[in-house]
């Protein structure tokens, strides 16, 4: 009896592993650490850090363009950056411009005006320091019309009030009275088309959030087209983390994007590890292939 | 001559619209963005179709017992409840005249409770496929498959702050082997370069597609043989 | 006594008056020095913006000298007299020496002043610039490089579209995906299983699109010769209009009307999660042997591609969104990587004249990979040897490659 074979019969069982362990490993590592409460700051990298400075840099009352371009299926990640990028943009006092190139966007923007600056900053007037635009369809075609024109798509903005009506949309003729243009979803419509046909063209800085499977489609527009870019749970972790440092209060406040990196870390570590077993039994599989075939040569 | 005036329309259609890329006069200047605004509501009217033939499909499907008709019957039902919510604006105050997703309306509860999470638990899927995908494809076969292996190492450790703890013990003249550090410079160098070349590959491929189509060299769209 | 009285007055008057204009001065002065502590910019200069519409003034101006001495903006105003008000139309930061002011009006002349602010307040005004109007251009020549590129790169594939009608044959290296169609589409036929084709999650105006729609109608002419089903649920109306027609084609021109079905080609849902968790019911239920992953995808990729893996079927992919590529080629079995995407259609027909289109590509490859060495090796001479001449020509080749926004 050869004594190798149990153990070759056990790493079989591990090449061959039902999907279904696989999965349930990962939803371990993801559970236990949000159960656990483990989370992880992160320090800012160059991509991040190029949109904090940016903001700060900002003189009071400068108007920055947000473009809700995301779904419920990406909220998790997404909506930390959001959360973020409102608190920064409402507590340097910028006048904040939403609207959204997705459908789903127009109910994303209600929530984050009631649980962000409702909440958070009640003394923020709708009209002067906020504005709600809503959602036009359009998509890339949306963006080449209100580069040169903003009114003639909105009329009104997402309460139905007269666009002249608001006062902070008085002096708003284009996309370049703005200061800078924050897209945050990395879909499409997305960053991609806000810097094709806004930031390029237009000549204004763009920056945003994307979830992590698009970011590295974007890095080649950073930094000459892309001001600067949050990558997935990671970037959000950094900006809350770059917020925290920059203003102490937000200490207090909620930061999921911090929270998250807990549990995806040892996410990671369990598909590193997975992958590490999956090319041990390979290399035992191929191992035993060679040893079958001398065999089999040596019996002829 | 039903394919010619299609043909003709699509040369037409198409090279005016090149064209107006370089002329900034009216009215070619507005071209492109008219016509985007024109397909978005051709787009709408087409959604028509589309519910139609879901309905018909479907329909057919519980009609005849179908082998798995119940699926069907959930998909008609999901259909009609959120097409009477959003058309009636049930559960709004203001009634049919009200906002479509004013907050306690039928239409923005469904969409919350209902809508979003599905769409975020198929999301959440993803990450347990990548572990599955992963375990699978990413085995050391050859020279380049163990390239992308480490590449991947890298990466996952490198987006992490237990990778940052595992290499920080290293001297600063070896600070570029830090794991944060290389899984920067993977993304922003070898990543980017590799990106920036497919879509290059990918840009003069439309180029190629879209002057067969203007051309009218390509004709399968149409659902005609090429010339 | 009156005398004195009347003396008394008026001297008293006369210092009051004294005291009153002092006081007056005193804030003149202050009020001066509230107006105008600050140097003001000039040299502002209005012209016509080019290459655009109509509608826009460029305004620039030489910056003011207290620049580092606290200003924080320029404010631009504008009128359309130099003695009528100037009202303000834009702010430009501290630094900016040029405005684009994108409210004007063709037919009227305007006037611009531009002043620098400071923290305080204070504000300092330069010249009024010379009249200027804004109009429109017949031609942008900030694209006139993107005009010459892209009608080299075009001429040369309707060059060799031509040349290929005159039966000149090229080479084409072989594409394992494609070569593996007939093969996977046997596969099915054999098995009795239905072939599962996904055109993509984009609209018909995406040329990704275009390309698996064209993709589907060769695919499903094959399909069509071997009689197996064909399933392809459309995540768009007029895509599934558009596919319904080819497939139809394809069955006429296969000879095989009689076995196509309306039923082949059905719409799902335009939300993409939706889509993809109707697609993934698909293949658990009816495990289709063969699936096609042919058009413009995101993060819904990886989902389809796994379940097809599950189920064990052949899978063919193809896409030109970078960001799905390695889930694709780590899931499915052969994975057309972005332009062999838009190359397959061609490939798959066989015939001349796509394929010279083919070669037409490589022309535009040669551009790409010439300006990409030189202008890497003109900034690799320029950081060694700091000289002005390989940094010019890198200059060169960079503005010749670029888009200026207008």
């Amino acid at each position: 009896m050869n004594p190798d074979k149990p153990k070759m019969g056990f790493f079989e069982t591990i090449a061959n592993i039902d999907r279904r362990v696989i999965f349930l490993f990962v939803g371990f590592a993801v559970i236990i650490p949000v159960l656990l409460s483990f989370s992880c700051r992160e320090e800012a990298t160059p991509i991040v850090q190029s949109i904090f400075d940016k903001i700060e840099s900002l003189p009071e009352g400068s108007k920055v363009l947000m473009s809700f371009d995301y779904g419920p299926s990406t909220v998790p990640e997404v909506q930390p950056m959001v959360d973020a990028f409102l608190r920064h943009c409402c507590e340097k006092n910028l006048k904040i411009y939403m609207m959204a190139l997705w459908g789903t966007g127009h109910n994303l923007i209600s929530e984050s005006m009631e649980d962000i600056i409702k909440e958070e900053f009640p003394h923020k007037v709708y009209g002067l320091d906020y504005v709600n635009l809503g959602f036009k369809a359009g998509q890339q075609g949306l963006i080449n019309v209100i580069l040169t024109d903003l009114k003639k798509m909105y009329t009104t903005d997402a309460l139905g009030s007269e666009i002249d009506a608001v006062p902070m949309m008085v002096d708003i003729r284009n996309l370049k009275s703005f200061d800078l243009i924050l897209s945050m979803g990395g879909g499409f419509p997305g960053i991609k088309e806000w810097v094709l046909f806004g930031g390029d063209p237009g000549n204004i800085p763009v920056a945003g959030g994307a979830t992590a499977v698009s970011a590295p489609l974007l890095y080649p527009y950073y930094p000459r087209q892309l001001l600067g870019l949050l990558g997935g749970i990671k970037g959000a972790a950094e900006y809350e983390s770059a917020l925290i440092k920059g203003y102490p209060k937000f200490k207090t406040y909620s930061h999921p994007g911090i929270d998250m990196m807990g549990p995806q870390t040892v996410a990671h570590i369990v598909i590193v590890l997975f992958i590490v077993i999956g090319n041990i039994t390979f290399f035992m599989g191929r191992k035993k292939e060679e040893e079958e075939k001398r065999e089999g040569g040596a019996l002829k | 001559m039903r394919r010619q005036i299609p043909l003709i329309i699509t040369f037409i259609v198409g090279s005016v619209l090149i064209i107006s890329v370089f002329i900034p006069h009216k009215p070619f200047g507005q071209l492109g963005e008219n016509f985007s605004v024109y397909f978005d509501i051709i787009a709408v009217f087409a959604f028509i179709l589309g519910a139609g033939n879901l309905l018909r499909v479907h329909g057919n499907r519980i009609y005849r017992k179908h082998k798995d008709w119940p699926y069907s019957v959930v998909t008609v039902a999901g259909f009609t409840v959120m097409m009477i919510a959003g058309l009636f604006k049930i559960g709004g105050s203001p009634g049919i005249t009200g906002d479509l997703t004013e907050p306690g309306s039928m239409f923005e509860e469904l969409y919350m409770y209902v809508f979003t999470p599905l769409m975020a638990t198929m999301f959440a899927l993803l990450a347990f496929f990548v572990a599955s995908a992963s375990h699978r494809a990413f085995r050391a076969k050859n020279k380049e498959a163990t390239v992308l292996l480490l590449a991947a190492f890298v990466i996952l450790l490198g987006r992490t702050p237990f990778g940052v703890k595992l290499t920080s013990w290293l001297p600063d003249p070896l600070s570029f082997l830090e794991i944060p550090n290389l899984a920067s410079w993977i993304m922003s160098v070898p990543n980017m370069a590799g990106q920036r070349a497919i879509m290059v590959g990918i840009a003069l491929g439309v180029i190629a597609m879209a002057l067969r189509v203007i051309l009218g060299v390509e004709r399968t769209y149409l659902g005609a043989d090429s010339e | 006594m009156k005398t004195f009285s009347y003396s008394f007055i008026f001297y008293c008057l006369l210092g009051l008056i004294l005291l009153a204009t002092t006081d007056g001065l005193a804030q003149v002065e202050s009020s001066d020095s509230l107006l105008s502590p600050l140097l003001p910019p000039s040299e502002v200069i209005a012209e016509d913006h080019p290459g655009d519409a109509g509608g826009a003034i460029i305004v620039r101006w030489k910056l003011s000298p207290d620049e580092d001495k606290g200003i924080t903006g320029y404010e631009i105003l504008r009128s359309a007299s130099p003695t009528a008000e100037f009202s303000s139309v834009g702010f430009a930061a501290t630094g900016a020496n040029r405005y684009v002011d994108a409210n004007t009006e063709d037919s009227l002349t305007y006037y611009y002043k531009v002043v620098a602010i400071d923290a305080d307040r204070n504000a300092s005004e330069s010249e009024i610039s010379p009249p200027v109007r804004s109009s429109p251009q017949w031609f942008n020549f900030h694209l006139l490089n993107l005009l010459i590129i892209g009608g080299l790169i075009c001429g040369a594939v309707i060059y060799f579209i031509a040349h290929a009608k005159k039966g000149k044959k090229f080479f084409l290296r072989k594409i394992a995906g494609l070569e593996a169609v007939d093969e996977a589409i046997g596969r099915a036929t054999e098995m009795g299983r239905p072939i599962l084709f996904i055109p993509g999650i984009l609209d018909m105006d995406d040329v990704q699109t275009i390309a698996g729609i064209t993709i589907l109608g060769r695919v499903a002419k094959t399909i069509a010769q071997y009689e197996t089903k064909l399933n392809v649920p459309t995540s768009r109306s007029i895509v599934m209009s558009t596919a319904m027609e080819t497939v139809k084609e394809a069955y006429i021109s296969a000879g095989r009307a009689d076995a196509y079905s309306d039923d082949f080609v059905h719409y799902v849902t335009d939300e993409q999660f939706g889509y993809v968790a109707a697609v993934d019911g698909i293949m658990v239920r009816e495990k289709p042997a063969t699936c096609f992953y042919i058009g413009a995808f995101f993060a819904e990729s990886l989902i389809m591609a796994e379940t097809g893996n599950s189920i064990g079927a052949i899978q063919i992919a193809g896409t030109a969104m970078p960001a799905q590529l390695p889930f694709f080629v780590a899931a499915c079995d052969y994975t057309l990587i972005g332009e062999e995407l838009f190359a397959a259609s061609a490939y798959l027909s066989g015939e001349p004249k796509q394929l010279g289109s083919l070669k037409g590509q490589d022309v535009g490859k040669i551009i790409a990979m010439l300006a990409i060495v030189i202008g890497a090796l003109l900034e690799t001479f320029f950081a060694i040897s700091g000289s002005s001449f390989f940094g010019s020509l890198a200059e060169l080749v960079h503005k010749l490659f670029s888009i200026v926004a207008s």
